[in-house]
């Protein structure tokens, strides 16, 4: 049975880390992320939980506790944003490279350059290519699930892969929505314990972690690595199967709203996609074909499935909350580039929004599908362009 | 009870042979003596910041740990043993780990004085049941001999080469004794390799066995770096001890012990003239150099004499 | 559980090569030979030896086995020749010697 809740992202990622009673959590606060190991630290001062928590002193340090403490055979948790996460770059590919299933709230901010506080995916997209599994919540139930899943798809014997469970900062983070939380009994039996076969505190078989690979090897190990990540989109279903047989929420690697027959479509991650769902109601009721598709995992990259939702669309959005910095548009885009191959049959572009938090409010989003319709209708677009790919809501 | 060196040589090795340090290499040396001192029924779990010993060590498949042993980054085995205790501390509370473990982090210069100085400060600071070994081998040697915090003055090093204009590192050696002391930890010692190992073996055993944070800084000779012949390493050590450059001294909750004194404190040439990297300071004109070194040295050891008393 | 590291070489494909190079039961380097660094070799001179084992603490390399509180002979196959033994003994009981003799 569920208890209904009123909680922020932060609060209920908190919660998510207690009631599954993590062995180690080492975390050091950034904003928006710091309420996490500090309402942590309040369950441990309250004898609610037993977790032993690392008050580190750097995210450099957080990760490598993190690391450490996995490797020793303990399950390991840290919460984190934009800059910590840049100072952690080094050892996230290591612990993905040890194939540790640590698991990690992101909590997503601009990274410094010039400083902000506020929402982008400029740290989660800089963090794409470390070999860790990326799952995006669109609200504050997915932000809960996804954490309570990703325990068991890190740990899955043919993952063995870290999960960053990443969730828009401030905007998920802080908004306080309603959600139905799991009994504490029925999260432990779903996420089990932690058994690694490998670990360093077991004196029947020493292990030795972390060589130096000559060029002999490194490439055979990074093949098998990216073996993990191509089994995990098979994993990630599974375990969401089992999940939503528990609580009645299905989820899948992405999820797709009224794409049916659209003919305009917006791919896009994280909590926009509520903004875009709205959006396509309105279109919807008069008559328009438009749809959206929401990536909740991106990494594993799910390029199939949106391969196939894209039946026969006439022009694709795809939106980046990062500025990819590329020349050649943002990262998203340009991984949905490659899972169609170039054999797409219809125009596909690019925007970039929602830099350091600049607002995506429902007019921004009717703007891009008002754009696509020029698109089709072969008129010169309005839109803010750079380069090939196109702003929303810049000002020039 | 009392030291018996026998008996120490006696323990199974903890660090097989077939790694790929040099010839003559300090820090083996001090790997092997710093693991003798551990009761042989003893679990330890192992980090390893990068740096020689790590890539030496374990090239894989090629482990010369025989415990159970950890590499992960260079600037990090502070905060990845304090992760490793932490599980531990964790593990035995819910009954999974039966077993006692004692934990041991090494690093070098450059990973324990400069790159991962933070790391092992909170380290220190947070109170993790552990000891963090410092091989002091006075610059960065795994990538070729450049400056440390830890070089001393007017040391020829390859990013601090003595030139016609500028003689060696213009900047005295940075005391991470100290600083580690300043930690208010329960354990700090100093020692590096004398005849029988005593002073290293006893100072380990304190720091393994207090209970808490425990520091040990080894100097660790470098023959490759130092250029001296590689057959001299227990000459190029005592004379850090005669000439009182590197001091034998402990501080246990606080207080200090000098474990050795000189009968007569040597003068500083006989620790720098055998080493290759002070070869410009005996040139002729350059002897305000080895001067300013002795100062350096005085000043030091008249300090800690204080702090002794 | 498996142990793993054993008969790894140069051949071993993705699929077989250990998970995140994780080798177990430690000690593996016993089988990589570092004896042909040597240029020059320690000899033992038993008869010269008093057992202080001082060469033994000061080897590098662990090639002084000590059996009942007594060194034995070198164990060849990791000695570099670095001569620090030869220098530590007070009874040259040791002997550098050049590898062809």
């Amino acid at each position: 049975m569920g208890i209904k809740d009123r909680l922020s992202g932060n609060e209920a990622t908190a919660m998510a880390m207690k009631s599954m009673n993590m062995d180690v959590m080492a975390a050091f606060p950034i904003t928006p992320s710091t309420e996490i190991p500090e309402q942590f630290s309040q369950y441990v001062a309250n004898g609610l939980t037993d977790t032993v928590f690392v008050p580190v002193e750097s995210e450099h340090s957080a990760m490598s506790a993190c690391i450490g403490s996995q490797a020793a055979g303990a399950r390991s948790c840290t919460a984190t944003s934009s800059n910590g996460l840049a100072l952690m770059h080094e050892m996230l590919h290591i612990a993905s490279a040890m194939r540790l299933p640590i698991t990690m709230a992101c909590i997503t901010r601009a990274i410094t350059g010039p400083i902000n506080i506020h929402n982008d995916h400029s740290d989660a997209m800089s963090s794409r290519d470390c070999g860790w599994i990326q799952i995006h919540a669109e609200d504050v139930q997915e932000a809960y699930d996804n954490y309570i899943m990703s325990v068991r798809i890190a740990e899955h014997k043919k993952v063995l892969l870290p999960v960053m469970i990443c969730q828009d900062g401030f905007i998920t983070s802080h908004a306080v929505e309603n959600v139905e939380l799991l009994e504490e009994e029925d999260i432990r039996s779903f996420v089990g314990f932690y058994e690694p076969d490998y670990y360093l505190l077991n004196p029947e078989l020493k292990v030795a972690m972390g060589p130096y690979d000559p060029p002999t090897y490194l490439m055979e190990h990074k093949r098998q690595q990216a073996e993990a990540m191509i089994d995990s989109l098979d994993v990630i279903k599974e375990i969401y199967d089992e999940f939503g047989k528990l609580t009645g929420r299905y989820y899948d690697l992405i999820e797709t709203y009224k794409i049916e027959d659209a003919e305009r479509i917006i791919i896009l991650l994280g909590s926009s996609a509520g903004t875009a769902k709205i959006v396509v109601d309105e279109l919807r009721s008069k008559g328009e074909k438009v749809g959206i598709i929401k990536i909740r995992s991106y990494r594993p990259f799910p390029g199939k499935l949106i391969r196939e939702a894209l039946k026969s669309p006439k022009v694709v959005a795809v939106l980046d909350k990062a500025e990819g910095l590329s020349s050649i548009g943002g990262p998203v885009y340009s991984d949905v580039c490659a899972a169609l191959n170039g054999n797409a049959g219809f125009k596909i572009v690019n925007y970039i929004y929602g830099i350091g938090g600049r607002d995506v409010r429902t007019d921004d989003i009717h703007e891009v599908f008002a754009d696509l319709q020029d698109d089709i209708d072969g008129k010169e677009s309005k839109a803010k362009t750079a380069a090939n790919y196109r702003y929303l809501a810049l000002r020039e | 009870m009392a030291y018996n060196f026998k008996e120490e040589m006696n323990k199974p090795e903890r660090f097989a042979g077939g790694h790929r340090l040099c010839a003559g290499c300090g820090a083996g040396v001090m790997a092997r003596n710093v693991l003798r001192a551990i009761d042989e029924d003893d679990n330890i779990a192992i980090v390893n910041a990068t740096g020689c010993l790590q890539a030496a060590t374990f090239s894989y498949p090629y482990i010369t740990w025989e415990d159970s042993w950890i590499h992960s980054a260079f600037e990090n085995a502070g905060a990845t043993c304090g992760g490793m205790e932490a599980a531990y501390r964790a593990l035995e509370k819910r009954g999974k780990v039966k077993e006692k473990y004692k934990f041991l982090a090494f690093g070098g210069d450059g990973g324990s004085y400069d790159i991962g100085f933070q790391s092992l400060s909170g380290a220190m600071e947070r109170n993790h049941d552990m000891v963090y070994i410092c091989y002091d081998n006075e610059a960065y040697m795994n990538t070729g001999i450049q400056r440390s915090s830890s070089t001393s003055r007017f040391t020829d090093t390859t990013t601090t080469p003595a030139g016609s204009v500028v003689p060696g590192k213009p900047q005295n050696k940075k005391n991470l004794t100290e600083i580690m002391v300043a930690h208010s930890i329960p354990y700090v010692g100093q020692t590096t390799f004398l005849a029988n190992m005593k002073d290293l073996n006893e100072k380990t055993k304190k720091a393994v066995y207090t209970e808490g944070p425990a520091f040990l800084n080894v100097l660790a000779p470098c023959t490759r770096g130092w250029r001296y012949d590689m057959a001299d390493l227990l000459d190029i050590t005592k004379a850090a001890v005669e000439t009182c450059f590197w001091p034998l001294f402990e501080v246990e909750n606080g207080k200090y012990k000098l474990t050795y004194e000189p009968k007569k404190k040597l003068p500083i040439e006989e620790y720098l003239r055998p080493q290759g990297r002070f070869k410009h300071m005996f040139k002729k004109g350059n002897e305000w150099m080895i001067e300013e070194f002795q100062k350096e040295v005085d000043l030091k050891w008249e300090m800690l004499l204080k702090k002794c008393e | 559980m498996r142990q793993l590291g054993d008969g790894i070489n140069a051949k071993v494909t993705w699929k077989e090569i250990t998970l995140a190079g994780i080798v177990t039961d430690g000690g593996k380097s016993k089988d990589f030979e570092t004896g042909d660094w040597r240029n020059s070799k320690p000899v033992w001179l038993a008869e010269n030896c008093k057992q202080c084992l001082i060469c033994t603490a000061f080897c590098p390399d662990s090639s002084i086995p000590v059996k009942d509180k007594k060194r034995v002979d070198f164990e060849y196959k990791h000695c570099k020749g670095c001569g620090i033994c030869e220098k530590v003994c007070p009874f040259n009981a040791i002997e550098m010697k050049g590898e062809e003799e």
